[in-house]
């Protein structure tokens, strides 16, 4: 009897065991392999990595993590700095990401990009999967994804994402299996290098709107991390990259100016800061305007550090032997990668 | 909520997990309370049309149970007249009670069809467009007419004294309401359902564990084989001027085995998880691609839809007045071979007709009904001539190859009869049938034609390899319960088929985003 007890038990212990590796194996096999695919999608999970402690951290969309680069903060004006953004990262995204961030660390600065204010309503799951899978599951994670989700989505399928990617086993290539448990890392302080010039002609004007108002419920995001970042001692800036598309309307941009006045906000629009910046769209942006690359990103950052240590309570920190010694091996790596990029070496 | 969804598990695993943690006496009630919050998320209006029909048929049942009981009073008058009394009255309260809810059935469901049909009629007389009839903004409840006829039956069988009336109208509710054979059946008769539906339930590992695996089963239809060979049934009805000829011919046997799939998959997840509860759902599939005939499928197909017309039309049209009177004038007039055919065979008229209706408002339907009607009357008029066959050639009935034949004609005939509700359009089915002699276009099955209708060669192989474990169950399931069969098996062995069919399910089902969110093809009746 003891026996057929203990025999039990080991059957029962063992039956689980298998269902749960089988499971785990199969979540891993089946996910995307964002570092190796649409690296937009590794980003947002790399933070995690970071020692924390960052003087500035920027949210938004691609346009911030396309368009600034934190080595450049660091290596010219002593600024450390951290990138959370991923491809079409909804305000609400950003500002659950915001509150993630403050599971960490307490930056004194935060910079948000204001073009996801267009967004009243969620795009697109793959979208909505980028910016999300990549976050460490918090209460923050949740509201995020119920502020996210499309109709055809479901929050399980981001619980166990095994029921949103299981139709992948038509698509699995032999990196699915030698990279269920391997990830690289894509970004430099969440900053993507693009180096290739595709010259902006004849970007499209902006087409006419039924409605320049912004909606309620991005506003009411945009409330949100203001007042999170007042509560927490944090400044927020708002910013306008400078991608000349989607196109910024005018009325948008009065909003966004009348909205800084009024929460007392410092607001930059680079689109107005194109001489100042020394931006020249026929050779620092990589897909004809919509994004800079490396050599654009560089001008509006230069211009973005001597702003920030004017401006703000950010000080020079590259006296600190720890962080200087961690950003010399960053900017190893960021260098690195610029040099292997400019001999168009493939990618490892 | 879907059978299909997480909704309807977690909706089942709070229902398990509660039902055996009450006492005993009170889960009936219980599952009274899951079905109607069952319906109520479908949608909160539909339950004023079940709690109608609920407590129209509940209170003309007791009347009636209650007339019959007076009949055998004594009574001091002529007992002939007073039981004649008592059975006109019965049948009129039968009659108000059947036309109150076959008339909600009639007109929440057929009343566009019939303005469609006066429109067309109106139309051909040159009537104006802005002076026809328009069509009602009408909610079609789900599962009405399933729940309707399950109350039916209980009346009429109430009415004939075959079971006793319901007292309690929440033990009533439950019948007509019990949530997994809400939406598609079996229609349950009163007499077998209540046996068990009623019962307090133990906890029996063995019956759980096979509940749990029969409804494992039935998402593995639905999910890895319907919904997936749905894809390509959509893409051939879609252009029809495209795919025709040998396309035709494919797309039926397609829809076939989406049929077959997605119903017996969904009466599969009714019964398995009436098994969980201790309820016995009666069986409404018998391995139907195995007949020999068309008579024979329907006895296997849709079993409980089948003994319900042949119950309550067939019988009582056939013994009616004025079929007898037929019958007598038939005898008399055309000999009497086809005189006592005649009668039989305007009543299974009947029968088809409504069945093509009851299963849809539309003309499809009706035709589709009606072509089963021809290919049974004609088999039968043919049955002499078969007969002199047999008798000529008695070893041929026994060879296997003739049963083979019979069984592929079975499936061709049911193929393409089944066309008509395949395109949902009659001129145009017949227009394809009619490409598939005209348009020589077979070489689509072997140039990757195929591979345009939306499935990758990949889906192809599951699809074959589910048809070959459809098949193997079938076979299996002639010599006993397949379930009973693994069982016996060693754990692992066990945990092996079951864990596989579980993951099966998991990585290859059509569900989730990139695939729709199929209905079963059934909700819709």
């Amino acid at each position: 009897m003891k026996n057929d007890n203990r025999v039990n038990y080991i059957r029962i212990i063992a039956t689980i065991l298998i269902i749960v590796s089988t499971l785990y194996l199969l979540t891993r096999l089946m996910m995307p392999k964002y570092d190796i695919g649409v690296i937009e999608g590794a980003l947002v999970a790399e933070y995690y990595d970071e020692v924390k402690g960052h003087d500035l951290i920027f949210i938004g969309d691609c346009e911030v993590y396309d368009n600034f680069s934190p080595a450049v903060l660091w290596q010219d004006y002593g600024i450390n700095s951290y990138i959370r953004g991923s491809a079409q990262q909804l305000i609400w995204q950003s500002y659950y990401l915001l509150e993630d961030t403050l599971y960490h660390e307490k930056p004194p600065v935060v910079i948000f990009n204001v073009l996801a204010l267009m967004y009243n309503e969620p795009q697109r799951e793959a979208y909505n999967r980028m910016s999300l899978e990549g976050m460490r599951w918090t209460p923050a994670k949740i509201r995020a994804i119920n502020a996210s989700m499309m109709e055809s989505e479901h929050f399980l399928d981001y619980v166990f994402p095994l029921l949103r990617y299981h139709s992948r086993w038509k698509e699995l290539s032999s990196a699915d299996f030698t990279r269920m448990f391997k990830k690289d890392k894509v970004s430099h302080n969440g900053f993507f290098i693009n180096i290739g010039v595709k010259p902006a002609i004849n970007v499209p004007e902006g087409r006419i709107l039924a409605n320049y108002n912004f909606g309620a419920k991005a506003m009411e995001y945009l409330d949100k991390m203001t007042a999170l970042c007042l509560e927490n001692g944090i400044e927020l800036i708002l910013v306008k990259a400078p991608s000349l598309y989607p196109y910024w309307y005018d009325e948008w941009e009065e909003q966004v100016k009348v909205y800084a006045k009024a929460n007392g906000l410092k607001y930059i629009n680079f689109l107005e800061l194109i001489d100042e910046t020394g931006l020249d769209f026929m050779t620092d942006t990589y897909n004809a305007g919509l994004h800079l690359n490396l050599t654009g990103a560089e001008k509006i950052t230069h211009y973005l550090g001597e702003f920030l240590l004017n401006n703000t309570s950010l000080a020079d920190r590259r006296g600190e032997a720890d962080l200087a010694t961690r950003w010399e091996e960053k900017l190893l790596l960021y260098n690195r990668e610029i040099e292997r990029l400019s001999a168009g070496l493939d990618v490892e | 909520m879907l059978f299909t969804s997480y909704e309807f598990i977690g909706f089942l695993l709070v229902l398990f997990i509660s039902y055996y943690l009450i006492p005993k006496r009170h889960q009936w009630k219980l599952l009274l309370v899951f079905s109607y919050l069952f319906y109520f998320i479908a949608g909160p209006v539909y339950l004023l049309y079940i709690t109608a029909t609920t407590i129209t048929i509940f209170f003309f049942a007791l009347k009636i149970e209650n007339l019959s009981k007076r009949k055998d009073e004594n009574f001091s008058g002529d007992k002939k007249v007073h039981k004649a009394l008592i059975k006109n009255k019965k049948w009129r309260l039968l009659l108000f009670a059947l036309i109150i809810n076959i008339g909600i059935l009639a007109i929440s469901k057929y009343t566009n069809f019939a303005i469609a049909n006066a429109n067309s009629v109106l139309r051909f007389f040159g009537v104006a467009a802005e002076k026809q009839f328009g069509f009602r903004n009408i909610i079609i409840p789900l599962g009405i007419s399933f729940y309707t006829f399950q109350a039916v039956s209980y009346l009429i069988d109430v009415y004939r004294g075959t079971v006793t009336a319901e007292r309690n109208p929440f033990r009533f509710a439950l019948f007509v309401s019990f949530f997994p054979q809400l939406i598609q059946g079996p229609i349950s008769r009163f007499g077998d359902l209540s046996k068990t539906l009623f019962l307090p339930h133990s906890f029996d590992r063995i019956q759980v564990s096979y509940g749990l695996q029969r409804i494992l089963f039935g998402f593995f239809k639905k999910l890895v084989i319907a919904d997936r060979v749905a894809v390509g049934v959509t893409e051939i009805i879609r252009e029809p001027d495209i795919y025709n000829g040998a396309f035709v011919f494919i797309g039926m046997f397609f829809f076939a085995l989406e049929l077959y799939a997605d119903f017996t998959g969904g009466i599969d997840i009714t019964i398995g998880v009436a098994q969980v509860l201790g309820i016995k759902v009666a069986e409404n599939f018998r391995r139907p691609f195995f007949s020999k005939s068309i008579k024979e499928f329907w006895k296997r197909w849709h079993i409980s839809m089948g003994t319900w017309f042949t119950d309550y039309i067939f019988y009582p049209v056939t013994v009616s007045k004025p079929m007898l009177r037929l019958s007598k004038w038939s005898r008399k007039n055309l000999g009497t071979a086809l005189g006592k055919r005649i009668p039989i065979y305007l009543a299974s008229f009947i029968v088809w007709f409504t069945t093509g209706l009851w299963h849809g408002a539309s003309w499809n339907f009706i035709v589709w009904g009606l072509a089963n009607w021809i290919v049974i009357m004609i088999s039968q008029e043919f049955e002499p001539l078969y007969n002199r066959f047999h008798n000529r050639f008695p070893r041929v009935k026994e060879q296997t190859a003739f049963k083979l034949f019979q069984i592929i004609r079975t499936i061709l005939i049911m193929n393409m009869i089944r066309s008509f509700n395949y395109y949902r359009d009659v001129p145009l089915t017949f227009r394809m049938w009619g490409t598939m002699v005209t348009e020589r276009n077979w070489r689509i099955v072997f140039d990757g034609s195929l591979l345009g209708l939306g499935l990758s060669m990949a889906d192809y192989v599951i699809l074959l390899l589910g048809v070959v474990l459809l098949v193997w169950v079938s076979l299996k399931q002639r010599n006993g319960a397949v379930r009973e069969y693994i069982s016996a098996k060693p754990y692992w062995v066990k945990f092996v088929i079951w864990y596989g069919l579980f993951l099966s399910v998991l990585i290859f089902g059509a569900y989730g985003i990139g695939y729709d969110a199929s209905q079963f093809i059934y909700n819709q009746f």
